[in-house]
């Protein structure tokens, strides 16, 4: 039973930051109908700028905050504008490629300045246990957890709420009525991207601070693939269910099964689903006319 | 339509359909295979043995073009495909003892299947959900050759036995690349031929309809099931192909040389030459294969001046690898193949512009 506490817990810390990543892959995809390879990098380029701004230049928890998100910003518009604005049009594998292009772009220029052992920094979170029915659980994971679903939270409620949330689902829903409404489809792609890179900076932070800072934040953005096929490409209740999901089965198999078994259960999840239903739970069922 | 085909005016289809139809062509032709025949005389064993692994990527870059650039399947699985081969024809050569060529065969006929498995999500998706769920496949291709102890015995990796063949066997480090170099010279130039001649057959125009307009394509009479698994079988066969000889021929089969970047990089083989061009899929073969050595060397070249770019040569090469992907994609997205056939119409209407 302790064990199971403590599965559990440690499935819901990863699934909630899957889900964060998720979640920056789903706007791109939803407002501009890119699928972006190189989400993970997103996560690993955040991650590093967040401990640049900590660790290197020893700036205020606070400061640093900031100075992550404006430099995500930044790497996600000049995204946009460079590499992505050129090739619309393209066709999809042109676009797939070009945001795996960017991915080992991403990658390799982390790897140059800042090598490929991992980085520890000082814990944000506290690193201390305590005990759920019998188990010992890091708090870490639970702030985790609660972090994730505030910055979820935050980020349902602006697609409700605010004037640009409403634009942006107005631009996923039908780009030319959008247009004639006043919409400026170019700032909101742009949006889509700023935000995207923002909510990777999160999970990346997040997830350097459980484990550490290295390559590996990249390869765990791989994942974001089974969640968001789990729980549709355009959905954003999906990306939970689906991070969830994922980062339960994968624990769980981990800790019942086979270690090695639960790098692969989320690809092997993801070829059944798509056998079953390709749409995910909450996806757009898109029917083909002629 | 590139403007090199305009001024022949044809009689008959037969004459439309041959390959070649003017002088420059055959020129070009003989003036290849007569660089094909004295390059191994030439050449010293390095660049023999990189004109060796050029000769291995053409061969699943052709395959993989087939599949992606002629019949818009994407696909991510090129390295699990590849290591389907390798494995496979190794076991069947060294512990099983078939004849080295019956070995691939075989290999080839075992990977067409795997992959026409593994195309089956096809038939339901298409664009960025195939794509993800051939990143699948790779994914579960390479756990089962890690974890599977059986297939490499527990060690990991296995070796392959020196290639042989009804008595000849290639000798050793004098002449080891440059026999080899006739072997794969031979299996690259048959690919590419039949790979020619496969878009000229009614199967090969049945992929085409079914990369331009999938729909229409099913209205005329294609049938999609089918050409979409035949091109699945059809492109995998080709890299199986291309990994059976990567074992044969580095003589050790391990899963480290199957993984999903090797799919990117074939991936970014076909962009860079051209998506939906044999002729591109070889242009990007040579150009992908040899840039990591071209950039060692001018890192190398510029160490006292750019110290940095030797001591992180890894990350230049990716990085490099990663721009010139996203170069080719804004700003020739029809690849190598393009540049060549313009360089072409340009000496072709000089003094004229068009």
């Amino acid at each position: 039973m302790s064990n199971f506490i403590q599965q559990l817990i440690y499935g819901l810390a990863d699934g909630s930051i899957l889900a964060l990543a998720a979640l920056g892959f789903v706007l791109i995809y939803k407002a501009t109908g890119v699928i972006n390879f190189a989400q993970g990098e997103f996560l690993l380029v955040g991650a590093y700028m967040f401990y640049t701004a900590f660790v290197v230049f020893n700036l205020p928890l606070l400061l640093a905050v900031v100075f992550g998100v404006v430099v995500a910003t930044v790497i996600g518009v000049l995204v946009e504008r460079l590499i992505l604005r050129p090739m619309v049009g393209e066709n999809p594998i042109s676009i797939i490629m070009v945001t795996i292009g960017l991915s080992m772009l991403l990658n390799a220029l982390v790897q140059a300045f800042y090598g490929t052992s991992p980085k520890s920094q000082p814990a944000l979170l506290p690193r201390s246990s305590i005990e759920v029915l019998g188990a010992t659980v890091p708090l870490n994971r639970i702030f985790a957890v609660v972090i994730a679903a505030i910055v979820l939270t935050a980020f349902t409620i602006f697609f409700r709420k605010s004037r640009h949330g409403i634009a942006m689902r107005a631009v996923a829903d039908d780009q030319q009525a959008a247009m004639t409404m006043g919409i400026s489809v170019r700032r909101i792609f742009a949006m889509a991207w700023a935000l995207a890179a923002i909510s990777a900076l999160i999970a990346g932070v997040l997830l350097g601070d459980i484990s550490a800072v290295d390559q590996n934040v990249a390869a765990f953005g791989l994942l974001v693939f089974p969640v968001v096929i789990l729980g549709g490409l355009d959905s954003v209740p999906g990306t939970i269910v689906g991070g969830l999901t994922v980062g339960l089965l994968t624990q769980f198999t981990a800790g019942y099964l086979d270690g090695g078994l639960a790098t692969v259960i989320p690809y092997i999840a993801l070829v059944l689903i798509l056998l079953v239903r390709p749409y995910g739970i909450f996806g757009e069922i898109r029917i083909e006319r002629v | 339509m590139a403007a090199t085909s305009t001024g022949i005016h044809h009689r008959s289809y037969t004459s439309e359909l041959r390959l070649r139809a003017t002088k420059a062509e055959y020129f070009r032709l003989g003036l290849m295979t007569a660089l094909l025949l004295v390059l191994p005389f030439v050449l010293d064993n390095f660049w023999l043995s990189q004109i060796n692994l050029i000769m291995i990527a053409v061969i699943g870059a052709v395959g993989l073009n087939i599949l992606v650039g002629y019949t818009g399947q994407i696909s991510l699985g090129q390295g699990g495909f590849m290591a389907v081969g390798a494995y496979s024809s190794a076991i069947l050569s060294d512990r099983i003892g078939l004849p080295t060529p019956l070995a691939i065969i075989f290999a080839v006929l075992l990977t067409a299947a795997v992959g026409v498995f593994f195309g089956l999500p096809g038939l339901r998706l298409k664009g960025l959900y195939l794509a993800i769920a051939t990143l699948a496949s790779q994914m579960i291709i390479e756990f089962i050759i890690r974890r599977w102890s059986w297939l490499t015995e527990g060690a990991g990796y296995i070796n392959v036995d020196r290639f042989e063949f009804l008595g000849f066997q290639v000798g050793n480090r004098e002449v080891f690349e440059q026999q080899w170099y006739w072997i794969l010279t031979i299996l690259a130039v048959l690919t590419v031929i039949t790979a020619r001649n496969i878009f000229r057959t009614g199967l090969g125009r049945s992929f085409m309809a079914v990369r331009d307009q999938d729909i229409a394509a099913e209205a005329i009479g294609v049938n999609l099931t089918r050409a979409k698994l035949t091109a699945f079988a059809v492109s995998s066969g080709f890299v199986g192909l291309a990994g059976s000889l990567t074992a044969h021929y580095s003589e050790v089969v391990s899963w480290e040389k199957f993984t999903l970047d090797v799919s990117i990089l074939y991936l970014a083989m076909i962009i860079v030459g051209g998506l939906g061009s044999i002729a591109g899929a070889v242009y990007g073969a040579i150009f992908m294969t040899l840039l990591p050595e071209v950039i060692r060397r001018v890192a190398n070249a510029l160490e006292s001046s750019m110290p940095f770019l030797a001591d992180q040569l890894p990350a230049v090469q990716n990085a490099a690898f990663g721009v010139i992907i996203i170069a080719f994609l804004i700003f020739e997205p029809r690849g190598l193949d393009r540049i060549w056939q313009r360089m072409k119409d340009y000496f072709k209407y000089w003094p004229f512009r068009y």
